[in-house]
């Protein structure tokens, strides 16, 4: 071969796998690395500019908004751990979704593994029963649930909130476990059964275990969107301020900040309330992501 | 006997569940139907049962249909915006590097990117609320106005233009619901057989081809997914109309949605009877929408 009839091969070659009518890889490329960019930022700007406001001086915030604060204040994240209850709200929050979760998880997981894998009469019509409360809007409910939680006597407590958020996530957690327990092998539960495991005993210390993939990823949606709950406690706990989870605080505080004039103080009480949640985000983010693709898919 | 022992078990696990379900979502939502048809002001003891009038009154209020409005424009905006951005941002993601290696791979950093697209997600909508308040504050010191000052330009009442404000809330809406659908996607692209991809780009299908012969009509079923969760969303939007615009959908009306007027009429005006008329229209809007979507995007489905 000639060099010359080398060079038609490989320009054959080359305008096979680029026609001229595209655009060239290198400009995509680089808008699509533009736009990533652009979004990233859009995402951060405002968490960063909160973070910030919060060493801000009142009149520093009011100020030109792409300045940096011209000293490091703590007092604000001071002021909102105490004078505005910050830390009472976070401690709040924290007992209800610690245990409105287990409980979640606990009578989810029972429901959804019987529902998935036992047969009997009505098991169908359990199932669609449950996983119907996904397709109604909380609004719908929310002036008879107020009465219903007041007669059965527990409006304005904690235990109250627990038991609504419980049966709130029933129909999000039994939908997504119960898929999640019918891809469990068959044979292993039949080899406890024949061992003389009893049915509870099989739950707990063989299926759980193996599901325990699908659980973390529940349990970690349902802290989520519990620690994030706003519509519900505004509601049932709307009394005593020294009940009120943060989500409420934060409103409370946002719209306090207005009167008096402790802007500082508020995007400090914000930054204290993402962090936890940040937290848990960074450590869990693969669980959340893959679980959360798992399951959409089902 | 075994066979009522395995009952017994089966009515132990769900005791606690279907009780709990029953008294405080089903019993509720029934209760609802129920007190649309009454006058009832969450006091009275016997409220008097008025038929259908409140659904009457509703047909007849201009903030229900004011309301009903601004859920059309949040159910064509809010979708689309969505979608379409997070499918860009999946495609990139995960197939934008083309063929490196075997099969395909995302640009560089798409983990980075995932992780942080999607944190918007986690947070508490009364936070997002507090963030955009002043991001979109209308004078210099807002995040946006700021910034367009710097540049020489005229500030911008993002949320206090009538015209302007509700746009303003669905774009807060679509910068915290992106990152899911990213995932979502991303998912639904990673059970694409990696084949697909590496015959079409051997025949020199480049990548936009890729993405809309065969990533796209593949994902038809993920996308209508996605679609029916937005459309949901769409019928909501209370928590963050309330914390940016205020319990009356400032300016004066013009970004009320149904939820704000529900909330207001059972818990500020005590219409409880009322309220629950608005709560089944909304309910039957809600469920129109996800049948229809359901119903009419339905096809043979592409079997890999």
């Amino acid at each position: 071969m000639t060099p010359d009839s080398l060079r038609s091969v490989r320009q054959a070659r080359s305008s096979r796998s680029l026609p001229a009518d595209r655009p060239r890889p290198g400009v995509l490329n680089g808008l699509s690395h533009a736009a990533l960019a652009v979004w990233a930022l859009l995402i951060v700007a405002p968490l960063l500019w909160t973070f910030l406001a919060s060493f801000k001086s009142n009149t520093e915030i009011f100020g030109d908004a792409l300045q940096l604060p011209g000293e490091l204040r703590l007092d604000a994240w001071g002021r909102a751990w105490g004078k505005a209850h910050v830390g009472r709200y976070l401690l709040n929050t924290a007992v209800v979704v610690a245990v409105s979760t287990f409980g979640t998880m606990l009578f989810g997981s029972m429901a959804a593994y019987v529902l998935a894998r036992y047969r009997f009469p009505g098991s169908r019509v359990i199932y669609y029963y449950f996983t119907a409360g996904m397709a109604f809007p909380v609004f719908l409910a929310l002036g008879p649930l107020f009465f219903v939680v007041k007669r059965v006597g527990l409006l304005y407590t904690h235990t109250g909130v627990i038991l609504v958020y419980i049966a709130y996530s029933l129909p999000f957690t039994v939908f997504f476990l119960a898929a999640f327990f019918r891809t469990l092998p068959e044979s292993v539960a039949e080899a406890a059964r024949i061992d003389g495991a009893s049915h509870t005993r099989t739950f707990f210390q063989i299926m759980l275990p193996m599901a325990r993939a699908g659980l973390v990823s529940i349990t970690i949606f349902n802290v989520l969107g519990q620690w994030n709950q706003y519509l519900l406690p505004l509601v049932l706990l709307a009394r005593d301020q020294e009940d009120w989870v943060i989500t409420q605080g934060i409103a409370n505080i946002s719209t306090l900040a207005g009167y008096e004039a402790d802007w500082p103080g508020l995007f400090a009480a914000v930054c204290m309330a993402v962090l936890p949640v940040l937290v848990v985000y960074v450590v869990f983010q693969r669980q959340i992501q893959s679980g959360l693709g798992a399951g959409a898919l089902k | 006997m075994e066979r009522w022992r395995t009952y017994g078990f089966v009515a132990g696990f769900l005791a606690v569940p279907i009780v709990l379900y029953t008294v405080f979502v089903i019993s509720p939502y029934v209760q609802a139907f129920q007190i649309s048809l009454t006058d009832w002001n969450g006091i009275a003891a016997r409220p008097a049962y008025v038929g259908l009038d409140n659904f009457g009154r509703l047909l007849g209020d201009e903030v229900f249909w004011r309301a009903l409005r601004n859920h059309g424009i949040l159910l064509l905006v809010l979708p689309i915006a969505t979608i379409v951005i997070a499918l860009f941002f999946a495609f990139v993601l995960n197939l934008g590097g083309g063929a490196r290696g075997p099969g395909m791979a995302g640009v560089r950093g798409s983990g980075f990117y995932r992780v942080v697209f999607f944190f918007p997600q986690v947070l508490a909508v009364a936070v997002v609320g507090v963030l955009f308040k002043a991001v979109y504050r209308p004078d210099e010191s807002g995040v946006i106005n700021g910034a367009l000052i710097r540049l020489g330009m005229e500030p911008v009442g993002w949320l206090i233009e009538p015209d302007l404000a509700l746009w303003s809330i669905i774009a807060v809406m679509v910068w915290q619901a992106v990152g899911f659908y990213v995932v979502l996607f991303s998912a639904g692209m990673a059970a694409i057989p990696k084949d697909y991809f590496e015959a079409a780009a051997l025949d020199g299908a480049g990548r936009v081809r890729l993405f809309f012969s065969i990533t796209l009509p593949l994902l038809r079923d993920t996308v209508q997914v996605g679609w029916v969760y937005l459309g949901i969303a769409a019928f909501d939007g209370f928590a963050l109309i309330q914390v940016l615009a205020g319990e009356k959908g400032e300016p004066d009306g013009a970004t009320t949605v149904l939820p704000i007027e529900i909330w207001k009429n059972a818990f500020s005006y005590s219409k409880v009877g009322y309220a629950s008329a608005m709560g089944v229209a909304l309910f039957f809007l809600t469920v129109t929408f996800a049948v229809l979507t359901l119903r009419t995007t339905r096809r043979e489905r592409i079997d890999l």
